[in-house]
Protein backbone atom coordinates (compact mmCIF):
# COMPACT_ATOMS: atom_id res chain seq x y z
CA UNK A 1 0.00 0.00 0.00
CA UNK A 2 1.34 3.61 -0.90
CA UNK A 3 0.88 6.74 0.66
CA UNK A 4 -1.89 8.83 -1.22
CA UNK A 5 -0.95 12.04 1.20
CA UNK A 6 1.85 12.52 2.57
CA UNK A 7 2.17 15.94 4.60
CA UNK A 8 5.64 16.85 6.48
CA UNK A 9 5.56 19.81 9.09
CA UNK A 10 2.78 21.17 7.15
CA UNK A 11 1.69 24.78 8.36
CA UNK A 12 -0.86 27.82 7.53
CA UNK A 13 -0.74 30.71 9.06
CA UNK A 14 -3.35 33.79 8.97
CA UNK A 15 -1.11 36.96 10.00
CA UNK A 16 -0.39 36.03 13.80
CA UNK A 17 -2.83 32.86 13.81
CA UNK A 18 -1.35 29.25 13.03
CA UNK A 19 -4.36 27.58 11.87
CA UNK A 20 -2.39 24.53 10.40
CA UNK A 21 0.43 23.68 12.96
CA UNK A 22 3.29 21.75 11.99
CA UNK A 23 0.66 18.76 10.10
CA UNK A 24 2.34 15.69 9.52
CA UNK A 25 0.14 12.93 8.51
CA UNK A 26 -0.52 10.01 5.92
CA UNK A 27 -3.36 8.88 4.53
CA UNK A 28 -2.96 5.68 2.65
CA UNK A 29 -4.36 4.04 -1.14
CA UNK A 30 -8.00 2.68 0.08
CA UNK A 31 -8.68 4.24 3.41
CA UNK A 32 -11.59 5.86 4.23
CA UNK A 33 -9.90 8.28 6.54
CA UNK A 34 -12.25 10.41 8.84
CA UNK A 35 -11.07 13.89 9.63
CA UNK A 36 -12.56 15.11 13.01
CA UNK A 37 -12.03 18.28 14.94
CA UNK A 38 -13.84 21.03 16.70
CA UNK A 39 -15.05 23.96 14.51
CA UNK A 40 -11.80 26.45 13.67
CA UNK A 41 -9.63 23.76 14.30
CA UNK A 42 -8.24 23.79 10.72
CA UNK A 43 -9.49 21.10 8.83
CA UNK A 44 -10.55 22.93 5.73
CA UNK A 45 -7.39 24.87 5.20
CA UNK A 46 -5.51 21.43 4.78
CA UNK A 47 -7.74 20.22 2.53
CA UNK A 48 -7.40 23.77 0.98
CA UNK A 49 -3.61 22.96 1.30
CA UNK A 50 -3.53 19.85 -0.11
CA UNK A 51 -5.84 20.87 -3.36
CA UNK A 52 -3.48 23.64 -4.21
CA UNK A 53 -6.07 26.13 -3.44
CA UNK A 54 -3.96 28.03 -0.51
CA UNK A 55 -0.23 28.03 -0.34
CA UNK A 56 1.27 26.66 2.87
CA UNK A 57 3.70 29.17 5.07
CA UNK A 58 5.94 26.09 5.86
CA UNK A 59 5.65 22.66 5.03
CA UNK A 60 5.64 20.41 2.07
CA UNK A 61 2.67 18.12 1.32
CA UNK A 62 2.52 14.97 -1.49
CA UNK A 63 -0.90 13.67 -2.94
CA UNK A 64 -0.98 10.85 -5.26
CA UNK A 65 2.84 11.97 -5.90
CA UNK A 66 2.34 15.35 -6.90
CA UNK A 67 3.53 18.60 -5.07
CA UNK A 68 -0.03 21.11 -4.83
CA UNK A 69 2.04 24.05 -4.67
CA UNK A 70 4.41 23.50 -7.80
CA UNK A 71 1.89 21.02 -9.80
CA UNK A 72 -1.54 21.23 -9.01
CA UNK A 73 -2.84 20.35 -12.28
CA UNK A 74 -2.69 16.51 -12.04
CA UNK A 75 -3.74 16.99 -8.78
CA UNK A 76 -6.67 18.77 -9.58
CA UNK A 77 -7.27 16.14 -12.49
CA UNK A 78 -7.27 13.03 -9.82
CA UNK A 79 -9.00 14.61 -7.02
CA UNK A 80 -12.36 15.28 -6.56
CA UNK A 81 -13.45 17.90 -3.37
CA UNK A 82 -16.61 18.67 -2.62
CA UNK A 83 -16.76 22.01 -1.05
CA UNK A 84 -18.28 23.02 2.66
CA UNK A 85 -20.84 24.55 0.63
CA UNK A 86 -21.74 23.28 -2.55
CA UNK A 87 -22.05 26.01 -4.95
CA UNK A 88 -23.89 25.72 -8.46
CA UNK A 89 -24.83 28.12 -11.34
CA UNK A 90 -28.52 28.37 -10.33
CA UNK A 91 -29.43 29.11 -13.63
CA UNK A 92 -28.64 26.24 -15.46
CA UNK A 93 -30.37 22.39 -15.36
CA UNK A 94 -28.56 19.66 -13.45
CA UNK A 95 -27.01 17.98 -16.19
CA UNK A 96 -26.12 21.27 -17.53
CA UNK A 97 -24.11 22.01 -14.80
CA UNK A 98 -22.71 18.48 -14.40
CA UNK A 99 -21.67 18.60 -18.67
CA UNK A 100 -19.70 22.19 -17.66
CA UNK A 101 -17.37 20.40 -15.04
CA UNK A 102 -17.17 17.79 -17.30
CA UNK A 103 -15.90 19.90 -20.00
CA UNK A 104 -13.57 21.55 -17.86
CA UNK A 105 -12.18 17.99 -17.05
CA UNK A 106 -11.91 17.90 -20.73
CA UNK A 107 -13.98 14.92 -20.92
CA UNK A 108 -14.85 13.41 -24.55
CA UNK A 109 -18.82 14.34 -25.36
CA UNK A 110 -19.78 10.83 -25.38
CA UNK A 111 -17.75 9.89 -22.24
CA UNK A 112 -19.12 12.60 -20.81
CA UNK A 113 -23.20 12.33 -21.41
CA UNK A 114 -22.31 8.43 -20.16
CA UNK A 115 -20.97 9.52 -16.73
CA UNK A 116 -23.44 11.90 -16.21
CA UNK A 117 -26.46 9.50 -16.47
CA UNK A 118 -24.84 7.32 -13.93
CA UNK A 119 -23.60 9.75 -11.68
CA UNK A 120 -27.28 10.89 -11.92
CA UNK A 121 -28.69 7.92 -11.52
CA UNK A 122 -25.65 7.14 -8.53
CA UNK A 123 -27.32 9.81 -6.48
CA UNK A 124 -30.99 9.49 -7.70
CA UNK A 125 -31.44 12.83 -9.18
CA UNK A 126 -32.13 11.38 -12.64
CA UNK A 127 -35.58 12.59 -12.50
CA UNK A 128 -34.69 16.07 -11.92
CA UNK A 129 -31.81 16.31 -13.90
CA UNK A 130 -33.52 19.04 -16.04
CA UNK A 131 -34.81 20.94 -13.47
CA UNK A 132 -32.99 24.42 -12.86
CA UNK A 133 -30.49 23.69 -9.98
CA UNK A 134 -31.76 26.75 -7.89
CA UNK A 135 -35.20 24.94 -7.53
CA UNK A 136 -33.02 22.22 -5.47
CA UNK A 137 -33.41 21.74 -1.75
CA UNK A 138 -29.81 21.27 0.37
CA UNK A 139 -29.61 17.99 0.61
CA UNK A 140 -30.38 18.11 -3.89
CA UNK A 141 -27.77 19.77 -3.98
CA UNK A 142 -25.58 18.03 -1.49
CA UNK A 143 -26.47 14.98 -3.97
CA UNK A 144 -25.66 16.85 -7.25
CA UNK A 145 -22.34 17.87 -5.91
CA UNK A 146 -21.37 13.96 -5.10
CA UNK A 147 -22.63 13.33 -8.76
CA UNK A 148 -20.24 16.18 -9.53
CA UNK A 149 -17.09 14.62 -8.21
CA UNK A 150 -18.30 10.96 -9.97
CA UNK A 151 -18.22 12.05 -13.10
CA UNK A 152 -14.33 13.08 -13.16
CA UNK A 153 -13.66 9.49 -11.81
CA UNK A 154 -11.34 10.14 -9.00
CA UNK A 155 -8.49 8.50 -7.59
CA UNK A 156 -9.15 10.62 -4.62
CA UNK A 157 -12.20 12.82 -2.78
CA UNK A 158 -12.12 15.27 -0.12
CA UNK A 159 -15.73 15.34 0.93
CA UNK A 160 -16.07 18.51 3.64
CA UNK A 161 -18.99 17.65 5.75
CA UNK A 162 -20.76 15.89 2.84
CA UNK A 163 -23.73 14.82 5.46
CA UNK A 164 -24.37 18.60 6.75
CA UNK A 165 -28.24 19.11 6.61
CA UNK A 166 -29.21 16.01 5.24
CA UNK A 167 -32.04 14.14 6.85
CA UNK A 168 -31.38 10.70 8.44
CA UNK A 169 -32.10 8.72 4.83
CA UNK A 170 -29.96 10.97 3.66
CA UNK A 171 -27.05 10.68 5.24
CA UNK A 172 -27.73 6.87 5.42
CA UNK A 173 -27.73 7.39 2.01
CA UNK A 174 -24.97 8.85 1.36
CA UNK A 175 -22.81 7.44 3.52
CA UNK A 176 -23.17 4.10 1.42
CA UNK A 177 -22.24 5.80 -2.05
CA UNK A 178 -18.98 6.68 -0.21
CA UNK A 179 -18.42 2.94 1.29
CA UNK A 180 -19.05 1.12 -2.21
CA UNK A 181 -16.61 3.84 -3.59
CA UNK A 182 -14.68 3.06 -1.58
CA UNK A 183 -15.39 -0.78 -1.73
CA UNK A 184 -16.14 -0.84 -5.49
CA UNK A 185 -13.86 1.17 -7.14
CA UNK A 186 -10.83 1.39 -4.69
CA UNK A 187 -11.45 5.14 -4.53
CA UNK A 188 -9.27 6.77 -1.80
CA UNK A 189 -11.98 9.04 0.53
CA UNK A 190 -11.12 11.82 2.79
CA UNK A 191 -14.46 12.23 5.26
CA UNK A 192 -14.66 15.74 7.35
CA UNK A 193 -17.50 15.49 9.88
CA UNK A 194 -18.68 16.43 13.42
CA UNK A 195 -21.06 13.28 13.32
CA UNK A 196 -18.94 10.80 15.59
CA UNK A 197 -20.99 7.78 14.97
CA UNK A 198 -20.89 8.45 10.91
CA UNK A 199 -17.18 8.24 11.18
CA UNK A 200 -17.16 5.49 13.25
CA UNK A 201 -19.36 3.41 10.82
CA UNK A 202 -17.29 4.14 7.48
CA UNK A 203 -13.67 5.14 8.28
CA UNK A 204 -11.29 2.78 8.60
CA UNK A 205 -8.49 5.56 9.76
CA UNK A 206 -9.09 8.83 11.25
CA UNK A 207 -7.03 11.89 12.37
CA UNK A 208 -8.17 14.44 15.16
CA UNK A 209 -7.34 17.86 15.01
CA UNK A 210 -7.36 20.68 17.73
CA UNK A 211 -6.37 23.91 17.14
CA UNK A 212 -4.20 22.90 13.92
CA UNK A 213 -2.52 20.39 15.28
CA UNK A 214 -2.82 16.68 14.89
CA UNK A 215 -3.14 14.90 17.89
CA UNK A 216 -3.98 11.54 17.48
CA UNK A 217 -4.29 9.71 14.01
CA UNK A 218 -4.22 6.25 13.18
CA UNK A 219 -6.22 3.10 12.36
CA UNK A 220 -9.55 3.32 14.11
CA UNK A 221 -9.60 0.02 15.28
CA UNK A 222 -6.09 0.45 16.79
CA UNK A 223 -7.06 3.90 18.26
CA UNK A 224 -10.10 1.97 20.17
CA UNK A 225 -8.22 -0.61 21.30
CA UNK A 226 -8.58 -0.19 24.57
CA UNK A 227 -12.09 -0.59 24.73
CA UNK A 228 -13.06 2.85 24.10
CA UNK A 229 -15.56 4.20 21.79
CA UNK A 230 -14.60 7.11 19.29
CA UNK A 231 -16.03 9.84 21.35
CA UNK A 232 -14.69 8.71 24.45
CA UNK A 233 -11.41 9.39 22.59
CA UNK A 234 -12.21 12.39 21.00
CA UNK A 235 -13.24 13.88 23.90
CA UNK A 236 -10.65 12.92 25.74
CA UNK A 237 -8.03 14.51 23.49
CA UNK A 238 -10.37 17.46 23.19
CA UNK A 239 -10.28 17.85 26.82
CA UNK A 240 -6.88 17.66 27.39
CA UNK A 241 -5.97 21.05 25.45
CA UNK B 1 -9.87 29.10 -21.30
CA UNK B 2 -12.05 27.90 -24.72
CA UNK B 3 -14.84 26.14 -22.24
CA UNK B 4 -15.62 28.88 -19.78
CA UNK B 5 -14.83 31.74 -22.44
CA UNK B 6 -17.84 29.68 -23.66
CA UNK B 7 -20.24 29.90 -20.97
CA UNK B 8 -19.50 33.16 -20.08
CA UNK B 9 -20.20 34.31 -23.67
CA UNK B 10 -23.37 32.48 -23.49
CA UNK B 11 -23.84 33.98 -19.85
CA UNK B 12 -23.87 37.39 -21.55
CA UNK B 13 -26.27 37.01 -24.12
CA UNK B 14 -28.30 34.95 -21.96
CA UNK B 15 -28.81 37.73 -19.08
CA UNK B 16 -31.46 39.59 -19.06
CA UNK B 17 -28.99 42.87 -17.94
CA UNK B 18 -27.65 42.39 -21.53
CA UNK B 19 -31.05 42.55 -22.94
CA UNK B 20 -32.43 45.98 -21.32
CA UNK B 21 -28.52 47.87 -21.80
CA UNK B 22 -28.65 46.72 -25.41
CA UNK B 23 -32.14 47.60 -25.90
CA UNK B 24 -31.48 50.99 -23.83
CA UNK B 25 -28.96 51.59 -26.40
CA UNK B 26 -30.34 50.88 -29.20
CA UNK B 27 -33.62 52.92 -28.13
CA UNK B 28 -31.80 56.17 -27.84
CA UNK B 29 -29.37 55.44 -31.03
CA UNK B 30 -32.44 54.94 -33.32
CA UNK B 31 -34.14 58.19 -31.91
CA UNK B 32 -30.93 60.16 -31.67
CA UNK B 33 -30.45 59.35 -35.46
CA UNK B 34 -33.49 59.96 -36.19
CA UNK B 35 -33.37 63.68 -35.24
CA UNK B 36 -30.17 64.08 -36.39
CA UNK B 37 -30.48 62.86 -39.63
CA UNK B 38 -33.69 64.82 -39.82
CA UNK B 39 -32.16 67.79 -39.08
CA UNK B 40 -29.69 67.13 -41.70
CA UNK B 41 -31.18 66.59 -44.48
CA UNK B 42 -33.22 69.86 -43.54
CA UNK B 43 -29.93 71.71 -43.02
CA UNK B 44 -28.55 70.63 -46.62
CA UNK B 45 -31.58 70.94 -48.21
CA UNK B 46 -30.53 72.83 -51.45
CA UNK B 47 -27.02 73.32 -50.74
CA UNK B 48 -23.84 71.98 -52.12
CA UNK B 49 -22.81 69.03 -50.45
CA UNK B 50 -20.10 69.35 -48.16
CA UNK B 51 -17.51 66.36 -47.34
CA UNK B 52 -18.09 64.17 -44.26
CA UNK B 53 -21.65 64.48 -44.33
CA UNK B 54 -21.80 61.21 -43.19
CA UNK B 55 -19.88 61.53 -40.15
CA UNK B 56 -22.14 64.78 -39.16
CA UNK B 57 -24.54 62.21 -38.23
CA UNK B 58 -22.47 60.93 -35.64
CA UNK B 59 -21.15 63.74 -34.26
CA UNK B 60 -24.13 66.40 -34.34
CA UNK B 61 -26.29 66.61 -31.74
CA UNK B 62 -29.64 66.19 -31.73
CA UNK B 63 -32.23 67.53 -29.31
CA UNK B 64 -29.93 66.62 -26.33
CA UNK B 65 -26.45 64.96 -27.09
CA UNK B 66 -24.50 63.51 -29.97
CA UNK B 67 -24.11 59.70 -30.73
CA UNK B 68 -20.43 60.15 -29.64
CA UNK B 69 -20.74 62.15 -27.00
CA UNK B 70 -23.68 59.20 -25.72
CA UNK B 71 -21.21 56.46 -25.77
CA UNK B 72 -18.17 58.87 -24.26
CA UNK B 73 -20.66 59.21 -20.99
CA UNK B 74 -22.74 56.24 -21.12
CA UNK B 75 -19.93 53.50 -22.47
CA UNK B 76 -18.16 53.26 -19.52
CA UNK B 77 -21.72 52.55 -17.27
CA UNK B 78 -22.23 49.66 -20.46
CA UNK B 79 -18.92 47.81 -19.61
CA UNK B 80 -19.36 48.22 -15.82
CA UNK B 81 -22.47 46.23 -16.41
CA UNK B 82 -20.85 43.53 -18.27
CA UNK B 83 -17.81 43.17 -15.41
CA UNK B 84 -18.64 44.62 -12.03
CA UNK B 85 -19.60 41.06 -10.67
CA UNK B 86 -17.69 38.76 -12.52
CA UNK B 87 -15.88 37.24 -10.06
CA UNK B 88 -17.81 38.16 -6.73
CA UNK B 89 -20.22 36.52 -7.71
CA UNK B 90 -18.73 33.51 -8.38
CA UNK B 91 -17.35 33.49 -4.91
CA UNK B 92 -20.69 34.68 -2.93
CA UNK B 93 -22.03 31.59 -4.74
CA UNK B 94 -19.18 29.30 -4.00
CA UNK B 95 -18.95 28.45 -7.87
CA UNK B 96 -15.57 30.19 -8.01
CA UNK B 97 -14.38 26.99 -5.35
CA UNK B 98 -15.94 24.09 -7.79
CA UNK B 99 -13.89 26.31 -10.80
CA UNK B 100 -10.74 26.20 -9.25
CA UNK B 101 -10.72 23.35 -7.91
CA UNK B 102 -11.00 21.19 -11.88
CA UNK B 103 -7.87 20.43 -13.61
CA UNK B 104 -7.68 24.21 -15.40
CA UNK B 105 -5.20 26.46 -14.84
CA UNK B 106 -6.17 29.33 -12.87
CA UNK B 107 -5.69 32.09 -15.12
CA UNK B 108 -8.22 30.46 -17.34
CA UNK B 109 -10.83 32.06 -15.81
CA UNK B 110 -9.69 35.64 -15.95
CA UNK B 111 -8.41 34.96 -19.46
CA UNK B 112 -12.21 33.32 -20.15
CA UNK B 113 -14.13 36.26 -18.46
CA UNK B 114 -11.79 39.07 -20.03
CA UNK B 115 -12.32 37.85 -23.59
CA UNK B 116 -16.16 36.89 -23.47
CA UNK B 117 -16.39 40.44 -22.20
CA UNK B 118 -14.74 42.21 -25.13
CA UNK B 119 -16.37 39.87 -27.57
CA UNK B 120 -19.77 40.88 -26.09
CA UNK B 121 -18.68 44.87 -26.12
CA UNK B 122 -17.41 44.49 -30.08
CA UNK B 123 -20.62 42.49 -30.83
CA UNK B 124 -22.90 44.92 -29.41
CA UNK B 125 -20.87 48.46 -30.50
CA UNK B 126 -21.02 47.05 -34.15
CA UNK B 127 -24.06 45.73 -34.32
CA UNK B 128 -25.17 49.46 -33.12
CA UNK B 129 -22.73 51.39 -35.60
CA UNK B 130 -24.65 49.00 -38.71
CA UNK B 131 -27.86 50.13 -37.22
CA UNK B 132 -27.25 53.99 -37.19
CA UNK B 133 -25.49 53.90 -40.71
CA UNK B 134 -28.44 51.85 -41.76
CA UNK B 135 -30.93 54.17 -40.81
CA UNK B 136 -28.78 57.41 -41.76
CA UNK B 137 -28.85 56.02 -45.43
CA UNK B 138 -32.92 55.65 -44.95
CA UNK B 139 -32.80 59.43 -43.04
CA UNK B 140 -29.89 61.26 -45.02
CA UNK B 141 -29.97 60.15 -48.00
CA UNK B 142 -26.27 59.80 -48.39
CA UNK B 143 -24.01 57.02 -49.24
CA UNK B 144 -21.02 57.11 -46.82
CA UNK B 145 -17.74 56.73 -48.79
CA UNK B 146 -14.19 54.69 -48.73
CA UNK B 147 -12.67 57.68 -46.54
CA UNK B 148 -15.55 57.74 -44.32
CA UNK B 149 -15.87 53.85 -43.28
CA UNK B 150 -12.84 53.90 -42.97
CA UNK B 151 -13.17 56.51 -40.20
CA UNK B 152 -16.07 54.81 -38.41
CA UNK B 153 -13.89 51.34 -38.38
CA UNK B 154 -11.50 53.37 -36.58
CA UNK B 155 -14.02 54.80 -34.15
CA UNK B 156 -15.77 51.28 -33.76
CA UNK B 157 -11.64 50.39 -32.67
CA UNK B 158 -11.59 53.12 -30.37
CA UNK B 159 -14.97 52.77 -28.74
CA UNK B 160 -13.97 48.74 -28.09
CA UNK B 161 -10.86 49.61 -26.25
CA UNK B 162 -12.87 52.30 -24.37
CA UNK B 163 -15.98 50.10 -23.03
CA UNK B 164 -13.46 47.37 -22.56
CA UNK B 165 -11.18 49.24 -20.32
CA UNK B 166 -14.11 50.01 -17.89
CA UNK B 167 -15.34 46.20 -18.51
CA UNK B 168 -12.19 45.70 -17.06
CA UNK B 169 -11.86 48.26 -14.52
CA UNK B 170 -15.09 46.46 -13.11
CA UNK B 171 -13.47 43.42 -13.33
CA UNK B 172 -10.43 43.75 -11.33
CA UNK B 173 -12.98 45.74 -8.71
CA UNK B 174 -15.06 42.00 -9.08
CA UNK B 175 -11.70 40.82 -7.83
CA UNK B 176 -10.75 43.13 -5.13
CA UNK B 177 -14.26 43.43 -3.77
CA UNK B 178 -16.59 40.34 -2.45
CA UNK B 179 -19.66 42.40 -2.16
CA UNK B 180 -21.43 42.75 -4.91
CA UNK B 181 -22.86 46.43 -4.79
CA UNK B 182 -19.12 47.39 -3.60
CA UNK B 183 -17.76 46.69 -6.85
CA UNK B 184 -20.36 48.21 -8.89
CA UNK B 185 -20.09 51.26 -6.77
CA UNK B 186 -16.57 51.54 -6.95
CA UNK B 187 -16.85 51.12 -10.23
CA UNK B 188 -19.46 53.95 -10.64
CA UNK B 189 -17.51 56.34 -8.27
CA UNK B 190 -14.75 56.35 -10.50
CA UNK B 191 -16.53 56.80 -13.46
CA UNK B 192 -18.49 59.89 -12.21
CA UNK B 193 -15.51 61.24 -11.19
CA UNK B 194 -13.89 60.44 -14.44
CA UNK B 195 -16.45 61.77 -16.80
CA UNK B 196 -17.65 64.93 -14.92
CA UNK B 197 -15.19 65.93 -12.54
CA UNK B 198 -12.13 65.84 -14.18
CA UNK B 199 -11.91 69.04 -15.51
CA UNK B 200 -11.81 70.17 -11.76
CA UNK B 201 -9.49 68.27 -10.51
CA UNK B 202 -7.10 69.20 -14.42
CA UNK B 203 -7.37 73.01 -12.94
CA UNK B 204 -6.00 72.24 -9.87
CA UNK B 205 -3.77 70.00 -10.52
CA UNK B 206 -2.51 73.45 -12.84
CA UNK B 207 -2.58 75.69 -10.50
CA UNK B 208 -0.61 73.80 -8.12
CA UNK B 209 2.06 73.21 -10.85
CA UNK B 210 1.65 76.16 -13.03
CA UNK B 211 0.28 78.64 -10.78
CA UNK B 212 -1.43 82.35 -13.10
CA UNK B 213 -0.27 84.87 -10.98
CA UNK B 214 -0.94 87.86 -13.50
CA UNK B 215 -4.35 86.79 -15.45
CA UNK B 216 -2.74 88.88 -18.10
CA UNK B 217 0.30 87.20 -18.36
CA UNK B 218 -0.49 85.11 -21.88
CA UNK B 219 2.70 83.08 -21.37
CA UNK B 220 1.53 81.86 -17.74
CA UNK B 221 -2.28 81.07 -19.03
CA UNK B 222 -0.80 78.42 -21.74
CA UNK B 223 0.86 76.97 -19.55
CA UNK B 224 -0.93 76.99 -17.33
CA UNK B 225 -3.82 75.59 -20.25
CA UNK B 226 -1.15 73.32 -20.99
CA UNK B 227 -0.98 71.22 -17.69
CA UNK B 228 -4.72 71.11 -17.82
CA UNK B 229 -5.05 69.69 -20.96
CA UNK B 230 -2.52 67.21 -19.76
CA UNK B 231 -3.58 66.62 -16.32
CA UNK B 232 -7.44 65.97 -17.68
CA UNK B 233 -5.68 63.07 -20.31
CA UNK B 234 -5.45 61.04 -17.27
CA UNK B 235 -8.85 60.29 -17.62
CA UNK B 236 -9.94 57.73 -20.31
CA UNK B 237 -13.17 59.45 -20.89
CA UNK B 238 -11.13 62.65 -21.85
CA UNK B 239 -8.65 60.49 -24.15
CA UNK B 240 -12.11 58.50 -25.43
CA UNK B 241 -13.38 62.13 -26.51
CA UNK B 242 -10.13 63.57 -27.98
CA UNK B 243 -9.35 60.55 -30.34
CA UNK B 244 -12.90 60.13 -31.49
CA UNK B 245 -13.63 63.95 -32.29
CA UNK B 246 -9.93 63.38 -34.09
CA UNK B 247 -11.22 60.74 -35.82
CA UNK B 248 -14.75 61.85 -36.76
CA UNK B 249 -14.35 65.49 -37.07
CA UNK B 250 -11.98 65.53 -39.83
CA UNK B 251 -11.74 69.50 -39.68
CA UNK B 252 -10.23 69.39 -36.40
CA UNK B 253 -6.79 70.19 -36.57
CA UNK B 254 -5.16 70.03 -33.06
CA UNK B 255 -6.43 68.50 -29.83
CA UNK B 256 -6.08 71.93 -28.48
CA UNK B 257 -9.13 73.73 -27.11
CA UNK B 258 -9.55 76.51 -28.50
CA UNK B 259 -10.80 78.71 -25.51
CA UNK B 260 -6.97 80.63 -26.02
CA UNK B 261 -7.49 81.66 -29.44
CA UNK B 262 -8.58 85.24 -30.73
CA UNK B 263 -11.42 85.91 -32.52
CA UNK B 264 -8.86 86.38 -35.42
CA UNK B 265 -7.14 83.65 -35.43
CA UNK B 266 -10.59 81.44 -35.34
CA UNK B 267 -11.86 83.37 -38.27
CA UNK B 268 -8.73 82.85 -40.56
CA UNK B 269 -8.80 79.06 -39.15
CA UNK B 270 -12.44 78.16 -40.44
CA UNK B 271 -11.64 80.66 -43.54
CA UNK B 272 -9.00 77.91 -44.18
CA UNK B 273 -10.08 74.75 -42.68
CA UNK B 274 -9.38 71.36 -44.88
CA UNK B 275 -10.12 67.98 -43.66
CA UNK B 276 -7.30 66.35 -42.51
CA UNK B 277 -6.63 63.27 -44.22
CA UNK B 278 -7.57 59.68 -42.90
CA UNK B 279 -4.30 58.37 -42.94
CA UNK B 280 -2.96 62.13 -41.17
CA UNK B 281 -6.08 61.78 -38.60
CA UNK B 282 -4.86 57.93 -37.52
CA UNK B 283 -1.34 58.94 -36.92
CA UNK B 284 -3.12 61.68 -34.43
CA UNK B 285 -5.50 58.78 -33.16
CA UNK B 286 -2.96 55.78 -32.91
CA UNK B 287 -1.38 56.86 -29.43
CA UNK B 288 -5.01 57.72 -27.96
CA UNK B 289 -6.04 54.18 -28.76
CA UNK B 290 -2.33 52.22 -27.37
CA UNK B 291 -2.91 54.37 -24.51
CA UNK B 292 -6.57 52.63 -23.71
CA UNK B 293 -4.92 49.58 -24.81
CA UNK B 294 -2.58 49.98 -22.01
CA UNK B 295 -4.83 51.02 -19.22
CA UNK B 296 -6.69 47.61 -20.62
CA UNK B 297 -3.41 45.28 -20.13
CA UNK B 298 -3.07 47.43 -16.36
CA UNK B 299 -6.64 46.13 -15.44
CA UNK B 300 -5.58 42.60 -16.52
CA UNK B 301 -2.44 42.38 -15.27
CA UNK B 302 -3.71 43.50 -12.00
CA UNK B 303 -6.73 41.08 -12.01
CA UNK B 304 -4.28 38.62 -12.91
CA UNK B 305 -2.46 39.05 -10.11
CA UNK B 306 -4.11 39.61 -7.23
CA UNK B 307 -6.04 36.31 -8.42
CA UNK B 308 -3.66 34.48 -8.87
CA UNK B 309 -2.45 35.13 -5.20
CA UNK B 310 -6.10 35.35 -3.86
CA UNK B 311 -7.14 32.36 -1.39
CA UNK B 312 -10.30 30.90 -2.85
CA UNK B 313 -12.53 29.41 -0.35
CA UNK B 314 -16.17 28.00 0.29
CA UNK B 315 -18.33 29.88 2.73
N1 LIG C 1 -8.91 33.92 5.34
C1 LIG C 1 -8.67 33.74 6.65
N2 LIG C 1 -8.11 34.73 7.38
C2 LIG C 1 -7.85 34.56 8.69
N3 LIG C 1 -8.12 33.45 9.36
C3 LIG C 1 -8.67 32.43 8.71
C4 LIG C 1 -8.98 32.51 7.33
N4 LIG C 1 -9.53 31.35 6.94
C5 LIG C 1 -9.56 30.59 8.05
N5 LIG C 1 -9.05 31.21 9.11
C6 LIG C 1 -8.91 30.67 10.47
O1 LIG C 1 -8.26 29.43 10.39
C7 LIG C 1 -8.76 28.55 11.38
C8 LIG C 1 -9.06 27.21 10.76
O2 LIG C 1 -10.19 27.33 9.90
P1 LIG C 1 -10.80 26.09 9.12
O3 LIG C 1 -11.86 26.60 8.22
O4 LIG C 1 -9.71 25.32 8.50
O5 LIG C 1 -11.47 25.25 10.28
P2 LIG C 1 -12.32 23.91 10.18
O6 LIG C 1 -11.57 22.89 10.95
O7 LIG C 1 -12.64 23.60 8.79
O8 LIG C 1 -13.62 24.33 10.98
P3 LIG C 1 -15.15 23.86 10.76
O9 LIG C 1 -15.30 22.58 11.46
O10 LIG C 1 -15.92 24.92 11.45
O11 LIG C 1 -15.41 23.80 9.32
C9 LIG C 1 -9.96 29.24 12.01
O12 LIG C 1 -9.58 29.70 13.28
C10 LIG C 1 -10.25 30.39 11.09
O13 LIG C 1 -10.68 31.49 11.85
MG1 LIG D 1 -14.36 23.42 7.72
Amino acid sequence: MAAVIETQGLTRRYGRQTAVDALSFQVQEGDVFGFLGPNGAGKTTTLLMLLGLTEPSAGTARVLGFDPVRDPLPIKRLVGYLPENVGFYDDLTARENLGYVARLNRLAPDASRGNIETALDRVGLSDVGDKLVGQFSRGMRQRLGLAELLIKDPKLVFLDEPTLGLDPDGIHKILELILSLSRDRGITVVLSSHLLDQVQRTCNRIGIMVQGRMVATGLLSELTRAGESLEQLYMRHFQQR
Amino acid sequence: MATIFRKELSDHFASTRFLITFALVLMVAVVTTSMVGAHLREALEGMAKPSHVFLMLFTTSGQFFSLVQFIAFFGPLIGIILGFDAINRERNDNTLSKLVSQPIFRDAVINGKFLAGIVTVTLMLASLLLLITGLGLLTVGVVPGWEEAGRLAVYLLVSIAYVSFWMGLAILFSILFRSLATSALAAVALWIFFAFFIGFAADLVAHALAPVANARDAEQMVANQRVADAASLASPVVLYSQATSTILDPFRRTRQNLVMVGPMEKFSMDRFRNPLPLGQSILVVVPYLSLMIGLILACFGASYLTFLRQEIRST
